[in-house]
């Protein structure tokens, strides 16, 4: 029978099966502050061990203060959150990357950057975006806080095998276009129940063109469509971008690890329970104009009427959606003006991710009327985008150079969006209140996140300067 | 054990409700899962002064004493976050009717005990127009997957791993020890070297240097 990629590694970690459940054993666990309190209070008063310390990581990313390491600005909850991940790391004995560590970041960019994450492992994180990882062509689980502590006591998860999706991307992409604009257009087609159940694997040529850290995207944000997961097979940019990470194989051991990676290929007539081609070319630039990623629109078009919407529960969503975000339907989506321009998150703060705006931003500076942040996916990310030099292309234009977390993607942190002002962000959700009470959040690539910047508004990009950096 | 499960239907007719909505991120800061259903839709349920806001369902009295959630599309997708389904649990949820459900949630009501089950649109809408003047009661039959309203039965379908998990309410974790503990020590007495880390000394190391 042909096997899909999916299939090779699921089987190769499929320890036992129950009905539709099956168990599978987990080679990688990444957790945070956020939702492992509850997981480790249950595991002490349960008396249960983390049966692997050596296969989990633990980092601070969803509470940090990115404003300072010296002087943060921390509320008690917060700090407490942050606190008990640090007493419960030491009873544990799990590593830990604190909010001091120069490896400090968000676990979906820390993962793969230090090569905890790897092709043909199974990893599961206590995070729904934990499907950033398959970029890899690793398969990643995202879970919740009692699987998260099934998995410290077993190593082990029951998870019911998704359905497989095979999205096939083909086509030059135009300028102005990158991966984030590929995933928004995606969700923004299938919506964002439309990879319910089913793992989704991308493929095609324009997905061999695009780099890892543009693959991470289209992965992360395939959480968006409702997908269970994502994976893309492995192939030579990814090793190369894996190659030197400290905890990658070395020697003998990487040898053999590229041999076996080489094989993680989905067979040519391998079955998927649903597939879809997209044409890479017809793609323009996207933005949000709603409360969910599927309310999505290229930048030369327009804010949807709701009365064309035929489904009524669709277009009286549509209807609510308007009215929070106080839009207008037929308003130009270059004649939204923003007020806040927010580049960071585990979606879009990878190395890749800031040269791409500072490209845009170069030699010119913040609109007067926004605030603009730019928050590195990790302290590393940070220290490799100073060594080439771009924080000053940032810092020179206005923006605030921060230091790395969540931050404005899920506003825990004093990073808020206030209420009634409008942000162009480069997370992954536009939820009511997602980025702060009442804010109202447009998501875009990054590149268009610092257009914006400097317009004030939405811009086509491909009338904007696109300037080199290094 | 729980096999059936009795109550007052809540409508809330809306696709896409995500766990944000259910709750919001600035209540995951708490360290315990008890006490979370003062929190939940909190942004819908309160103004920007806590006052609770007339229009939302579950200020309405009717619906006070209601424990069956009824919802249309995707119900919980978005973030991973359990307390979603904690702070239902914690208000007195008891079962969620939807058309669908994003997948960790699913996956976590199953860990909680609080019955997640897909019933197609048209009964969906039926339950829906039927428990708007708060006076449908809804069993849900987990033995013989069945919902029962107003004396008319609805077959629906839903895992056999998840139907026993919510019957039994037995710990998965001391489940899977007691049955499976050799499956997973083969395993990794079999891993490739390659697989393996050294992540003490690796991490010990790059601080260093
Ligand atoms: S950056 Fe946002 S989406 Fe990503 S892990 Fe953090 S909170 Fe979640």
């Amino acid at each position: 029978m042909p096997y899909t990629i999916t299939d090779k590694i699921w089987e190769a970690h499929e320890i036992a099966k129950e009905d539709e459940f099956s168990l599978l054993y987990i080679d990688r666990h990444l957790t945070h502050e956020v939702t492992s309190p509850v997981a480790f209070s249950d595991m002490k008063y349960k008396g249960y061990k983390v049966r692997r310390p050596d296969l989990s990581l633990a980092v601070m990313d969803h509470n940090v203060p990115t404003d300072s390491k010296e002087n943060p600005t921390i509320d008690e909850l917060s700090e407490k959150q942050m606190e008990a991940l640090w007493n419960n790391s030491r009873t544990f004995n799990v590593p830990l990357l604190d909010f001091y560590s120069p490896y400090q970041g968000i676990i979906h960019v820390v993962g793969p950057e230090l090569g905890f994450s790897l092709p043909g492992l199974t990893i599961a994180a206590g995070d729904s975006h934990t499907s950033t990882h398959g970029a890899l062509g690793a398969l990643a689980f995202g879970i919740g806080t009692s699987e998260v502590e099934h998995v410290f006591v077993t190593q082990t998860l029951w998870i019911k095998k998704p359905k497989q999706f095979r999205i096939k991307i083909n086509g030059n992409m135009k300028k102005g276009v990158s991966a984030k604009d590929l995933a928004l257009y995606i969700i923004g087609k299938i919506g964002t129940g439309g990879a319910i159940g089913h793992i989704i694997e991308y493929s095609g040529e324009t997905v061999s063109e695009i780099n890892v850290e543009g693959r991470m995207t289209l992965c992360n944000m395939s959480i968006e469509a409702g997908a269970r997961s994502a994976i893309i097979e492995p192939d030579d940019k990814v090793f190369s971008y894996i190659k030197d990470a400290p905890l990658a194989p070395k020697g003998q051991d990487w040898e053999d690890a590229v041999k076996y990676w080489k094989n993680l290929k989905s067979d040519p007539n391998a079955k998927y329970d649903k597939e879809l081609e997209i044409d890479a070319g017809s793609v323009k630039p996207m933005v949000t104009w709603g409360t969910n990623p599927s309310m999505v629109a290229p930048v030369d078009g327009y804010v949807p009427y709701p009365e064309e919407v035929k489904d009524e529960s669709l277009r009286n969503e549509y209807e609510r959606a308007l009215k929070y975000m106080e839009l207008k339907p037929g308003q130009k989506i270059t004649d939204i003006s923003v007020d806040y321009v927010f580049i960071g998150s585990c979606t879009n703060a990878r190395l890749s991710d800031l040269i791409e705006a500072a490209k845009v931003l170069k030699g010119k500076k913040v609109n007067r009327s926004v605030r603009a942040l730019v928050v590195p996916g990790s302290e590393w990310v940070k220290r490799k985008a100073e060594r080439i030099g771009i924080h000053k292309i940032f810092i020179d234009a206005g923006f605030e150079w921060r230091h790395s977390g969540c931050s404005m993607c899920i506003a825990m942190n004093s990073d808020r969006l206030p209420p009634g002002k409008r942000s162009a962000s480069t997370s992954n959700r536009n939820f009511e209140n997602r980025q702060g009470p009442g804010g109202r959040t447009h998501l875009v690539s990054p590149a268009m996140a610092a257009a914006a910047a400097v317009f004030g508004h939405f811009v086509d990009l491909a009338d904007v300067e696109i300037a080199e950096v290094m | 054990m729980q096999e059936k499960i009795q109550g007052k239907a809540i409508p809330l007719p809306l696709d896409n409700v995500d766990t944000d909505q259910i709750i919001p991120a600035q209540y995951l800061r708490l360290l315990e899962k008890k006490g979370l259903g003062k929190y939940l839709f909190y942004r819908w349920r309160y103004d920007e002064s806590g006052k609770p806001k007339k229009d939302f369902v579950l200020n309405d009295p009717k619906f006070k004493d209601g424990s069956v959630l009824v919802a249309r599309k995707n119900f919980g997708i978005g973030s991973s976050r359990e307390n979603a389904v904690w702070a239902l649990t914690d208000y007195g949820i008891k079962a969620v009717l939807a058309e669908s459900f994003g997948d960790i949630f699913y996956g976590n009501s199953i860990k909680n005990g609080l019955a997640c089950i897909k019933l197609d649109k048209k009964i969906i809408d039926e339950i829906i127009e039927k428990s708007m003047n708060g006076n449908l009661f809804v069993t849900i039959d987990l033995a013989n997957r069945k919902v029962i309203y107003e004396g008319k039965e609805v077959s629906f379908e839903i895992e056999e791993y998840a139907r026993r998990r919510l019957i039994s309410g037995q710990s998965e974790i001391d489940y899977t020890l007691s049955h499976y503990l050799d499956k997973i020590e083969e395993y990794e007495k079999n891993v490739k070297s390659f697989m393996k880390t050294n992540i003490n000394e690796t991490l010990k190391k790059l601080l260093e240097g």
